[in-house]
C-alpha cells in the first residue's frame, strides 16, 4: 500500500481538525486565524500535490496522475482565493466566525478526494464531503430567511442527486461485479459485458453528477442558491467545485465507461446543448447580478461539456482548458460582486452598477474585462476557452454542437454587454463602498490573466494537453 | 413454478422491492406539497432503497464489496439526516413554517 498517493489529502485533512481545535479553545474571534491558516494549509497542500508520484494505492480506490493533478492544482487556487475573498466581506456582515474556513477546508478536501477517486465507494465519501459542507455554507448567514432558504433548497436537491447518483452505482456494481474503476473498464471490454442494466447505471450515475455541475434539466437550484447564499459563498460554488465536479464527470466517463461511449455521447449532447440555450436565453431577462452569474455559469459548464461529448483527445483538452480559464474570470467578476456594497449593505442588482464608470473606474474596468472575456470576446481569455472546444467539435464532425455554440454565445453577449452598457452609460448612482485591498487584489490578478492570457498561452495549453494524455492513457 | 411452500426469493426480488422503494422517495419529493419533513423522509427511503440493492447484488455476487459500500451509506445518510434537520431548523426559525408551498421567496 502506498500511503504516499493519499498524502494531499491526509495532511488537509489533519489540519483542518487542527485548525478546528485552533478556533474552538481561544477565548477572542479566530476568523482571521482560522482563514489564514486554512489558506496556508491549502498551499502547503498544493505544494504536497506536485510532489505525489503517479499510480494507484490504497487496493485501487485512489489514484494519482497528471489529470488529477491539474485539476486539483485548479481546485486549490480556486478554493484558497474563496476564502480570501470572504474575510472582508464575512466581518462586516458578522458572518467573521471560524467555522467558515474550516468547513470550506473540508469541501475542498471532498473536491481532493473526488478528484482521485478511482473507485465509485471513493467518489461517494468525496461528493459528500463536498456536499454536506457546502449545504451548510449557503445556510450561513443563518438570521437571513434567503440564506436559509438557499441552504434548504441546495441540501433537498442535492440529497436527491446523491440518491441518484447511489442508485446508479448500484445497479453499475450488481452488473459489473465490482465498484472499481479499472475493473469496470475490464467488464466492458467484453461485448458480452455491456448489458442493459450498465447502460441505466450509467444514466443514473450521469443524472447524479449532472445535478453536481448544475447542467440542464438538473439545473433548478442553481440560480435560488446563487441567489440566496452570501456573496463569499456564491463565489465559492461557482469556482472550484464546479471544475471538480466536470473533472469527477470526465473521468468517470472517460475512464470506465469509454466503452460505452455511443451511449453517455448522446446524453452529454443533450445536457450541452439544452444548458448552452438556457443559459443564454434564462439570463437575458434577470435584475440580479447573482441570478445572472447563475445563468451564466450553467451556460459556462454547457460549453465546457462540449468538449466532453465530442469525446476526443481535443474536446478533453479544449474541456481542460476551458476549466482553467473559466475558473480565473469567474473569480475576478465576483470580486467585484462581493465588492458591490453601499452604505454598508451587500447589494446585487444590476442597476446598482449604473454609474460605477465615473465612480470607481478601476473596478468598472475590471468587470468590463471579466464581462467581455465571458462573453467570448478576443483576445481575453474566454475566447480562447470557447475557440478550442469550438474547433475539437468542428473536428470531430459535430456541427450542431459548434453552431449552437456560437449563437448561444451570441445571444449571451447580450446581458454581458448590458452589464457594461449600465455601468458606462447609465445615470450615476451613489458610490459604491470603498473596496478591501484583498478583493483589489484578487480583481487585478484574474484581471491580467485574463487579458493577457493571449501572450502566453503555451504553458497552460501544454499543462492540459498533459493532463489529458495522462487520462486517456 | 410450485405452489407458495417453495418458492424461493431471489435476486430480482430484492431488486424490484428497491425499486418500488426509490420511486416512492423519488415521488415523495416531487409530489409531496405538504412540508418539508416528509422530504427528509423520502431522501431517506431513496438510500434504504440503494441500500437494499447493493446488499442483494453483494450475496449475489458473493462479494463482500457491496456491504462495505452499504456502511458507508449508511453512515454519511446520518451525518446527512443531522445537517439536513440542523437547515430546516435554522429554515423554520426564520420563517415560522416548513410548508413546502412556502419555500419560495427566492424566484426570478
Amino acid at each position: 500500500m502506498n500511503w504516499m498517493l493519499a498524502l494531499p489529502e491526509i495532511v488537509l485533512a489533519c489540519a483542518g481538525l487542527a485548525i478546528l481545535m485552533i478556533g474552538v479553545l481561544p477565548r477572542q474571534n479566530m476568523f482571521f486565524g482560522c482563514t489564514m491558516a486554512s489558506i496556508g494549509a491549502l498551499v502547503v497542500t498544493a505544494a504536497l500535490v506536485l510532489t505525489v508520484p503517479d499510480g494507484t494505492g490504497f487496493a485501487g480506490q485512489v489514484i494519482s496522475d497528471g489529470f488529477a493533478r491539474f485539476m486539483k492544482l485548479l481546485v486549490l487556487l480556486g478554493a484558497a482565493i474563496g476564502m480570501l475573498m470572504a474575510l472582508d466581506f464575512n466581518t462586516r456582515e458578522g458572518l467573521d466566525r471560524f467555522e467558515y474556513p474550516v468547513l470550506l477546508l473540508f469541501a475542498t478536501l471532498g473536491m481532493l478526494i473526488m478528484l482521485s477517486a478511482n473507485d465509485f465507494m471513493t467518489v461517494y465519501i468525496g461528493l459528500e464531503l463536498l456536499s454536506l459542507s457546502l449545504y451548510v455554507v449557503a445556510a450561513f448567514h443563518r438570521d437571513n430567511e434567503q440564506s436559509a432558504e438557499a441552504g434548504l433548497k441546495y441540501f433537498v436537491l442535492g440529497a436527491l442527486a446523491s440518491g441518484l447518483f447511489l442508485y446508479g452505482a448500484s445497479l453499475v456494481y450488481g452488473f459489473a461485479g465490482t465498484t472499481s474503476f479499472e475493473r469496470i473498464a475490464l467488464a466492458l471490454l467484453d461485448p458480452a459485458g455491456r448489458s442493459q442494466g450498465l447502460t441505466v447505471g450509467l444514466i443514473f450515475i450521469l443524472a447524479g453528477l449532472a445535478f453536481k455541475v448544475s447542467a440542464v434539466p438538473f439545473h433548478m437550484w442553481t440560480p435560488d442558491v446563487y441567489e440566496g447564499a452570501p456573496t463569499p459563498v456564491t463565489a465559492f460554488f461557482a469556482a472550484a467545485p464546479k471544475v471538480a465536479a466536470i473533472a469527477l464527470l470526465t473521468r468517470v466517463l472517460a475512464g470506465p465507461f469509454a466503452d460505452l461511449a455511443a451511449q453517455w455521447q448522446q446524453v452529454i449532447i443533450l445536457v450541452s446543448l439544452a444548458s448552452m440555450v438556457l443559459g443564454a436565453l434564462a439570463a437575458v431577462g434577470q435584475r440580479d447580478i447573482k441570478r445572472l452569474m447563475a445563468y451564466s455559469s450553467i451556460g459556462h459548464v454547457g460549453y465546457a461539456l462540449m468538449g466532453l461529448a465530442v469525446a476526443s483527445d481535443e474536446g478533453l483538452h479544449g474541456l481542460a482548458v476551458y476549466m482553467a480559464i473559466y475558473l480565473a474570470m469567474n473569480l475576478g467578476a465576483f470580486a467585484v460582486l462581493i465588492a458591490m456594497r453601499r452604505q454598508g449593505k451587500a447589494v446585487s442588482r444590476i442597476e446598482d452598477l449604473a454609474g460605477l464608470g465615473k465612480t470607481d473606474p478601476a473596478m468598472a474596468m475590471w468587470m468590463t474585462i471579466f464581462m467581455f472575456s465571458m462573453a467570448g470576446i478576443p483576445p481575453l481569455a474566454g475566447f480562447f476557452g470557447k475557440l478550442y472546444v469550438f474547433l475539437a467539435a468542428v473536428q470531430g464532425g459535430f456541427w450542431t454542437l459548434a453552431v449552437v455554440g456560437v449563437l448561444t454565445s451570441v445571444i449571451s453577449a447580450f446581458y454581458y454587454l448590458r452589464v457594461v452598457k449600465v455601468m458606462y452609460f447609465d445615470e450615476v448612482q451613489a458610490p459604491l463602498d470603498a473596496r478591501p485591498q484583498t478583493l483589489t487584489m484578487v480583481m487585478a490578478i484574474s484581471g491580467i490573466f485574463t487579458t493577457l492570457f493571449f501572450l502566453m498561452p503555451a504553458p497552460l495549453v501544454r499543462a492540459a494537453q498533459e493532463a489529458v494524455s495522462a487520462l486517456l492513457g | 413454478m410450485g405452489g407458495i411452500t417453495d418458492m424461493t426469493i431471489g435476486l430480482s426480488h430484492f431488486l424490484t422491492v428497491a425499486a418500488i422503494l426509490f420511486v416512492l422517495g423519488i415521488f415523495g419529493i416531487f409530489l409531496n406539497r405538504k412540508n418539508v419533513i416528509v422530504i427528509l423522509m423520502s431522501v431517506e427511503l431513496i438510500l434504504l432503497s440503494v441500500n437494499l440493492n447493493l446488499v442483494a447484488f453483494s450475496a449475489h455476487l458473493n462479494d463482500l464489496a457491496g456491504q462495505v459500500f452499504t456502511m458507508f451509506i449508511l453512515t454519511v445518510a446520518a451525518a446527512e439526516a443531522a445537517i439536513g434537520l440542523a437547515i430546516l431548523v435554522v429554515y423554520f426559525r426564520n420563517r415560522g413554517s416548513i410548508e413546502v408551498e412556502d419555500i419560495s421567496t427566492l424566484k426570478g
